[in-house]
């Protein structure tokens, strides 16, 4: 409802923008029926990671503009670069920039690309309010606690550090069907879908928040959107990546000191894609409720100075041809 | 004529609906085992009932579902240790010391604890008994069996309460009535004659009870956790049998692999203790029935 009700607010002001600019004053309800309805295909691909999002935009783009068909594929970030550089897709996502490798293929075929960040995934490790011994925790700590050979070994925070206390510790983290449980595991533990079994593994978030924000004993891990809106009830752990302890706040995830516990998403616009009004349409609205969208499927918001950034990007691009 | 064919109409209809619960119960007998046997396949037997650890969905696979079942057990242990005292005090209380208006009023109301729907205690034990029993023992996890496990107890009273009370009331007078007249105390009639008279009853009703508790699945998957472990600790998070087929029913386990079929092996699991259960007290009620009469 609230997403609704935010991209009515942003429509009609870009709306209404649009018309200033253009010397029109009507009125909104006017320029509505006057706007061209677009038609035409969108096809995007890649990244599950992304998925979330650009499904999001994609809903309320149909809304607006029913006569364009938007379909949004999860082949992965590799799975939708290859189908990009063979010119499949118009967009693609991915939760990783493009390798050299990619690059090149899409040189081969002709392609030229615009990269545009359009939010970040961030996740968050928390322990309850009353923990009184954790300040902070490094990479190496994390592996060791949720690493597969710590199931039913490691049990104690002292194993941890020592001079932690000699009591059980109670671990909390996403389910295996969850996109934050594979990052996690891939850059803590090494291995996507690698990690210990014996904690309290649960899909729904709120559950987690539950778990830790009531145990004292309690750790767990999930994206830092959720701990954002539990903020008094949960305790942010800083991660030592090898550059010091760092507390994940909007800055540091945005940039980029918070490692390796977040990452920036992108998506990929082809110059022929560029070419269609309804494309550049549909990018255009993305990148104007992308921070909205993004923090309600549950990731950090792109500040607005980047996003413009963004936005100019893509327009140059476009101007480009 | 005409009245012999409807006759035979109405009755094929009625056999009909009688044979629906039957084929049901044969068709879930038969999809359980089907999955089971597949299984036990990939799975050895020994393993699924030896291992401490049960971790199907994780790199690691343990398939022991010993984990499971303790925290099955431990959450009807509970339940019942809540259960039992009360409902069978209350039991005692209508049918020896209430006047006969309180009890015919009482009886229906009480019968209501039972009508609460299971998710609505579900929260009743995380939102306010867990808080509660936290400000007296700070160590409790937010999820644990105990909260669970007691308000599950409040939920069986009835059917323990219940069912005593009736098998109290199906003690032919003339006991109660000789007991009084060899000059014994109401207290003293009721735990000494009454009691023992209807353990029978109250056996089966305490069977019917941990039955249910077993199967119970909202409260304990809302309130006792979701972490597979072997302990008989109440204060840490577990997760019970129903649980944890609740969870990977909603997950996004493909049909058809390993970790799906593990929820109909802990299913046919569930269904052995419940069957058991039942049947034993199929079996009392049968041995004990009508030796008063």
């Amino acid at each position: 409802m609230k997403t609704k009700q935010i991209t009515k607010i942003i429509l009609g002001a870009v709306v209404v923008l649009t018309l200033v600019s253009c010397g029109g004053n009507t009125d909104k309800n006017e320029t509505k029926t006057d706007q061209a309805a677009l038609t035409g295909d969108i096809k995007i691909d890649g990244s599950s990671t992304v998925y979330p999002i650009t499904e999001a935009v994609a809903e309320e783009f149909r809304a607006e503009q029913p006569g364009v068909n938007v379909t949004v594929g999860v082949s992965g970030t590799g799975g939708g670069f290859k189908k990009f550089s063979r010119g499949e897709t118009e967009i693609s996502d991915a939760s990783r920039p493009i390798k050299d490798k990619e690059k090149a293929a899409c040189e081969e075929n002709g392609i030229s690309y615009v990269e545009l960040e359009v939010a970040y995934d961030g996740l968050a490790v928390l322990v309850n309010p009353a923990n009184t011994w954790v300040d902070y925790l490094t990479v190496e700590e994390l592996k060791k606690i949720w690493e597969p050979a710590a199931q039913g070994v490691v049990m104690k925070w002292n194993q941890i550090r020592k001079e932690w206390p000699n009591e059980e510790i109670h671990l909390f983290g996403p389910g295996v069907a969850s996109g934050t449980y594979d990052y996690f595991t891939e850059v803590i533990n090494g291995e996507e879908g690698a990690s210990r079994g014996d904690y309290t593994a649960s899909e729904d978030d709120n559950v987690l928040v539950q778990g830790v924000s009531t145990d004292k004993l309690g750790l767990a891990f999930f994206g830092l959107a959720y701990y954002e809106e539990n903020k008094d009830k949960l305790k942010l752990v800083p991660v030592n990546g090898g550059n010091g302890a760092v507390l994940p706040t909007q800055e540091t995830v945005a940039n980029g000191t918070y490692t390796p516990l977040s990452r920036p998403i992108f998506i990929y616009v082809s110059n022929k894609a560029a070419q269609k009004e309804e494309v550049v349409s549909f990018v255009n609205f993305y990148l104007e409720i992308v921070p909205s969208i993004s923090k309600e499927v549950g990731y950090v918001p792109i500040p607005n100075d980047i996003l413009a950034k963004q936005v100019e990007k893509f327009n140059t691009f476009v101007a480009q041809k | 004529m005409r009245t012999r064919t409807q006759e035979k109409i109405i009755e094929t209809l009625l056999k009909l609906a009688a044979s629906i619960t039957i084929l049901t119960t044969i068709g879930i007998i038969g999809v359980l085992l089907y999955e089971t046997i597949a299984f036990f396949k990939e799975v050895s037997i020994v393993d699924f009932l030896t291992d401490t650890e049960w971790t199907p969905l994780f790199a690691q696979k343990h398939f022991g579902i010993l984990p499971l079942v303790s925290g099955t057990v431990l959450t009807t242990l509970i339940a019942i240790a809540v259960a039992l005292p009360i409902g069978l005090t209350i039991a005692v209380y209508l049918n020896m010391y209430a006047p006969k208006a309180f009890r015919k009023t009482f009886k229906p109301m009480l019968e209501v604890l039972a009508a609460v729907p299971t998710v609505v205690y579900g929260f009743f034990a995380l939102t306010v008994v867990t808080p509660f029993l936290q400000s007296i023992y700070p160590d409790l996890s937010g999820f644990n069996s105990l909260s669970a496990g007691i308000v599950m107890g409040i939920m069986i009273i009835p059917f323990v309460s219940s069912l005593s009370e009736d098998a109290l009331y199906a003690i032919p007078k003339t006991l109660k009535e000789a007991s009084f007249g060899m000059g014994a105390t109401r207290f003293q009639t009721s735990f000494k004659v009454m009691v023992p008279a209807a353990s029978s009853g109250i056996i089966v009703s305490v069977i019917l009870a941990i039955s249910r508790a077993i199967g119970e699945t909202m409260i304990v998957a809302i309130a006792a956790g979701q972490q597979p472990r072997l302990t008989f600790d109440p204060t840490v998070p577990i997760e019970t049998i129903t649980a944890y087929i609740v969870q990977v029913s909603m997950g996004d386990v493909p049909h058809g692999s390993l970790e799906y079929r593990t929820i109909f092996a802990a299913g046919i699991t569930l269904f052995i203790f419940t069957f058991l259960l039942n049947t034993v007290s199929f079996w009392i009620k049968k041995k004990y029935q009508e030796k008063y009469d």
